[in-house]
């Protein structure tokens, strides 16, 4: 860390950028991996402790503000909580109803929780971040990345619910055989049934690639987005700290703080605005691609 | 960059959290709107239908109004013609009495009229008698000469009624 005075401003980020994880060792034990690499080490038999807390904690306090206000709904004059609640209900209810045309009564429920659960994932990205990871650094805890939504675990695991869904919706709705067609008659349509058939391996090709892009774009539009701005932030914090520690040397250590502090505000101000446009787009897309899912061809 | 079973645990709080937020927040809040929306509109449409008995009740209370102005007007006409009889029949009824008095006061006075006239016949015939016996004191016998004093008498009597009757 930068106070310890002996790191490089690569050992920061990656630091920064290294989960805690709980897997397998490499001598078959099980437990908190001590580097990034022997995290890396531990493969697809490891877990994220941080990401997972977080993303559980702050999904189930999301729930827990909601349902405790949903459970003292009345039909009267609400109260505070509950119009937040109800504002916060009403504006994804109208941004279903705008693009979602079919009747499914998960998709509402399942957008809202995206959305608010996405943002206050993507809100953690505005802590300071040597902030909490110092506090549970005392505490012995050495790795700790606050943001879930910077794993692509995290997002793989949204996206890939949401992909489920969908391809659940479509074999439903469409059926095994519409859905297949939906596969292999676009782009390229013939009214021959020979030349049908010649199109039905480019079709394919094409429209397989476009299905399969859906949770990977869907995921890693996200993640990238987060990722990029929580490794903004770190650079910002290197600067911050690196004047700080010039600081007593150099008067260019004091003009280096203050940028720093002030570049840290400005991005701040500025990734308000992200976490919730991206919260925002991964619910709508959500909702088109089960709205594309609801759609009879 | 590791992917690992973060991801399935990732899907498993996902499941169960839009389980939860349908089942504990969407479903409760949405029927919380609902149960508003119906709530307004039943109120709405009752405000509606007061106003429209409201509206009922003044139009019923403005007739009932112009039914006893109507009334009334009509009472005062009737008290006035009622009036107007009773004084008309007052005036009857007294001038009749005065003209009843008046005669009545007529005949008295021609009856003391008459038994003036009477007396002072007698009294004029008497002393005309007695002027002619002062006179005639000798010669004349009263009881010879009556009929022609009776002649007399009765002269006088038609000038003194010709001077009542002008009275």
């Amino acid at each position: 860390m930068a106070s310890s005075g002996s790191i490089t401003s690569g050992e920061f980020i990656r630091h920064h950028l290294t989960n805690l994880t709980y897997g397998r060792r490499a001598d078959g034990s099980w437990g908190l991996a001590e580097s990034g690499e022997e995290a890396a080490d531990m493969g697809f038999m490891a877990v994220h402790v941080d990401s997972l807390a977080w993303s559980f904690g702050l999904g189930a306090l999301f729930l827990w503000v909601f349902s405790r206000a949903a459970r003292k709904a009345v039909a009267g004059v609400p109260g505070a909580l509950q119009n937040f609640v109800e504002w916060v209900v009403e504006f994804i209810d109208e941004n279903v109803r705008g693009s979602f045309t079919a009747k499914n009564d998960l998709v509402a429920p399942m957008a809202l929780t995206i959305f608010c659960w996405i943002f206050l994932m993507n809100l953690m990205d505005l802590a300071p971040v040597e902030v909490v990871p110092r506090a549970l650094g005392f505490a012995g805890v050495h790795f700790q990345k606050i943001v879930p939504s910077t794993d692509p675990n995290i997002t793989f695991g949204l996206a890939l619910s949401v992909f489920a869904l969908m391809l659940y919706y479509s074999v439903k709705i469409k059926g095994p055989v519409g859905f297949a067609a939906e596969l292999t008659m676009h782009p390229f349509e013939a009214k021959n049934p020979l030349v049908k058939i010649l199109f039905i391996l480019p079709n394919f090709f094409l429209e397989f690639v476009s299905l399969i892009s859906k949770p990977i774009s869907h995921s890693l539009r996200l993640f990238g987005n987060m990722y990029a701005g929580e490794m903004i932030f770190i650079l910002i914090s290197i600067m911050f700290y690196s004047g700080a520690r010039l600081a007593d040397i150099t008067a260019g250590g004091v003009v280096m703080t203050l940028a720093g502090g002030l570049l840290q505000f400005i991005w701040a101000v500025f990734h308000i605005l992200i976490i919730t446009l991206q919260a925002f787009i991964f619910m709508v897309l959500t909702i088109v691609y089960m709205d594309m899912a609801h759609q009879r061809h | 960059m590791n992917i690992n079973l973060t991801l399935l645990f990732q899907v498993l709080f996902f499941a169960v959290f839009v389980w939860f937020s349908k089942k504990f927040v969407w479903t409760p809040v949405i029927g919380a709107l609902d149960a508003r929306k119906t709530g307004i509109a039943d109120k709405l449409a009752l405000a509606e239908k007061d106003r429209q008995s409201a509206e009922a009740s003044r139009r019923d209370a403005q007739k009932a109004v112009e039914d006893a102005r109507g009334e009334a007007a009509e009472i005062i006409r009737r008290a006035e013609q009622r009036g107007g009889e009773l004084v008309d029949e007052a005036k009857t009824r007294a001038r009749a009495e005065g003209e009843r008095l008046v005669t009545a006061a007529r005949g008295e006075i021609e009856t003391e009229a008459n038994k003036a006239r009477e007396a002072l016949r007698a009294e004029v015939g008497e002393l005309a008698v007695a002027g002619a016996r002062q006179i005639l004191q000798r010669e004349i016998d009263p009881k010879a000469h009556a009929e022609l004093l009776a002649q007399l008498a009765a002269k006088l009597s038609a000038p003194a009624q010709a001077e009542s009757r002008r009275s």
